[in-house]
């Protein structure tokens, strides 16, 4: 595959539950190589998207397809080799608190790959956590003794256990201060450059939107009503797009990515 | 293509080259690591010209054999000297197991350790006993604080709904007791005797006991894990700076229902098990229910259900204030909460028992025997 080509593609979904429709005739492609930002009002559903895509929720219609294999029906075992090709890093995290640091990396290695011997899966758990930015000292602490800037960089680094292609994270600056939230940004587009990721990333951060993001696609209605670059969507006439990127954050947010820009 | 990657070793100018060709990624990476172990050459020259894809594991190999063994990298295209460059400079001195610790060391820390905790849960305990005692005072004082919803919902709780459980289990008990006294009564002709058995042993000792010991698994651990996972989601902290004292909203309902309900339900269940008794004296004995109710009345003196009555709620107490102790101890992880129910419930039971034992030597000694 060259870049370009969709890495992710999703036709026609429908999700609902119970009697509330979450999603109804949703299409996204996700482009190989790029870092695609989903940004959406509150119960738009981006979670519920990502968990479509990454197989936890079922959707009742719709084809799904990541790296031209379809997903939809799909049992555990031959998902499996899919599964071994992406990362997943969600809201909280989601370490397991009952190991280390580097036996959460460790988990996957051992999983996919068992008879690594531990010294290497040691190194390998090692360069992990260096690579994500946490302090030496991290990988023999348990989550729990971690503050939360520090456990989201500890889920990317087992997001990236298995050198995935695609990673998905689920709004990995919320929460973080802006200082944590702008290492994260620069973090994550160094990792894209060096390890050539396809990113596919949930935020409700604006300043992430402007300093990574290559495509957003927004979600509103029940489906993908705009994708594009930023000035591609604001010459749109939607009144959420207008109203999230012209607000006062999205005015702010703007200014800052073109006095970078300028600076740079 | 998913090549194996391999390499292919051969000396120029006097230096070992490597050649290495296919996909250099995880998958291959156990034999690679092997083989390239028992290579014992110095100077390397590592080829990747022939490599088709290379991830991060790979290029902590080729980063390895440079650091370790001095090797030369030729024939790396960009994009595998940016992946070679991160993995160096992600190459530092990450700690990755806990600090080991002699065993014999660690033995003695752990019994220190359990010794220090027994002492400060059981100080602990006080404490929270002094406290509920201060927020009961304060509710006497303020009966507008007086939550009564909240006290009636931990009575169904704790009480109506246990009815059948804590019934169905002291009917059995009951039962279980006259059979096995029977047999034993019979050898001495004393078969009249068990009714003696059940009366007095039932409304004295089972009835509170095995009640206590059902409230403690169903209530005390229900009350560990509410508040604990309450504590984790910060609702007592959001309750306390809003003003609510966590310890009058939370603890003194469920401490006062299980008060309240436990004379209760140990009389409820000394009352089944005598039925259950009864029941297995009329089958099996030939002892008609008249005459069974009859002979409880004349054999059970009234002290027996005083001691009942008044060691009832004092079980309560325990297994409540064992429950909520717990409950309020968590902090941290999910984990902590199971921990801390299951030793809300030993720790209830635990007491339960030892402080039975000393009402049986206190009542022995004021004569109620």
């Amino acid at each position: 595959m060259t870049p370009g080509d969709p890495i992710v593609s999703v036709r026609g979904l429908k999700n609902a539950f119970a009697d509330q429709i979450v999603h109804d005739g949703l299409d996204l492609d996700v482009r190989r190589g790029e870092i695609l930002g989903v940004v959406g009002g509150s119960g738009t559903g981006k979670s519920v998207l990502m968990r479509s895509i990454i197989g936890l929720q079922h959707p009742d219609e719709g084809e799904i397809e990541v790296f031209g294999e379809s997903m939809i029906g799909r049992d555990e075992e031959e998902a499996k080799h899919v599964r071994r090709r992406w990362g997943v890093l969600f809201q909280g995290g989601a370490l397991f608190s009952t190991l280390t640091v580097a036996e959460n990396i460790q988990v996957p290695i051992k999983e996919f790959y068992p008879g690594i011997d531990q010294e290497l899966q040691d190194e390998i758990a090692a360069y992990k956590i260096a690579m994500s930015g946490l302090p030496v000292d991290a990988g023999a602490k348990y989550p729990s003794e971690l503050s939360g800037g520090m456990r989201k960089r500890a889920g990317i680094s087992r997001a990236l256990a298995l050198d995935p292609e695609l990673l998905f994270l689920d709004e990995p600056t919320a929460g973080l201060d802006p200082i944590g939230a702008a290492a994260f940004d620069q973090l994550i587009s160094e990792l894209r450059t060096a390890l050539g990721l396809t990113v596919f990333l949930i935020t409700h951060d604006l300043d992430t939107l402007y300093a990574i993001c290559d495509r957003v696609a927004v979600l509103a209605d029940r489906k993908v009503v705009a994708i594009g670059t930023i000035p591609e969507l604001l010459a749109l006439d939607h009144e959420w797009i207008q109203e999230y990127f012209n607000g006062p954050r999205g005015r702010a947010s703007a200014g800052i990515a073109e006095r970078e820009e300028a600076s740079a | 293509m998913t090549m194996i990657a391999d390499f292919s070793q051969n000396v120029e100018k006097g230096r070992c080259v490597l050649k290495f060709s296919g996909n250099l990624t995880i998958l291959r990476v156990r034999k690679l690591s092997e083989q390239l172990a028992e290579i014992d050459a110095e100077a390397l020259i590592v080829d990747l010209s022939e490599v088709e894809r290379m991830d991060t594991v790979g290029a902590w190999l080729v980063h390895k054999l440079e650091r370790d063994r001095g090797a030369t990298i030729v024939g790396a295209t960009e994009e595998q000297q940016t992946l070679i460059a991160h993995v160096t400079q992600a190459d530092q001195p990450v700690k990755i197991k806990r600090d080991y610790e002699m065993p014999l060391l660690r033995v003695v820390g752990e019994v220190g350790a359990a010794a220090n905790t027994t002492i400060r849960t059981l100080y602990g305990l006080l404490g929270f006993f002094g406290s509920l005692l201060i927020s009961t005072w304060s509710i006497i004082r303020h009966p507008r604080r007086f939550r009564l919803n909240a006290i009636t919902q931990q009575f169904e709780v704790v009480g109506v709904r246990a009815l059948f459980i804590v019934g169905l289990m002291s009917f059995l008990v009951g039962i279980v007791i006259a059979q096995q006294g029977a047999v034993q009564l019979r050898q001495f002709g004393a078969e009249i005797y068990t009714i003696n058995l059940i009366g007095r042993s039932s409304v004295k000792e089972l009835g509170v006991l095995m009640t206590a010991i059902m409230v403690a698994g169903r209530s005390g651990s229900a009350f560990a894990a509410q508040l604990g996972s309450m504590k984790l989601s910060e609702e007592v902290d959001a309750m306390r700076t809003i003003g609510v004292s966590p310890m009058e909203a939370l603890v003194f309902p469920r401490v006062l229902a299980t008060v309240i309900l436990m004379p209760l339900l140990g009389f409820y269940a000394a009352i089944l098990s005598i039925v259950g008794g009864a029941i297995f004296c009329w089958i099996s004995l030939d002892i008609p229910p008249v005459t069974f109710v009859q002979r409880i009345r004349e054999v059970v003196p009234m002290t027996d259900l005083w001691q009942a009555l008044i060691k009832a709620p004092v079980f309560g107490l325990i297994i409540a204030m064992a429950g909520c102790f717990q409950g309020m101890q968590v902090k941290g992880n999910a984990e902590e909460v199971g921990l801390r129910t299951t030793t809300a419930v030993v720790q209830g039971i635990f007491l339960v028992i030892v402080l039975d034992a000393f009402f049986a030597v206190f009542f022995t000694e004021i004569g109620w025997t």
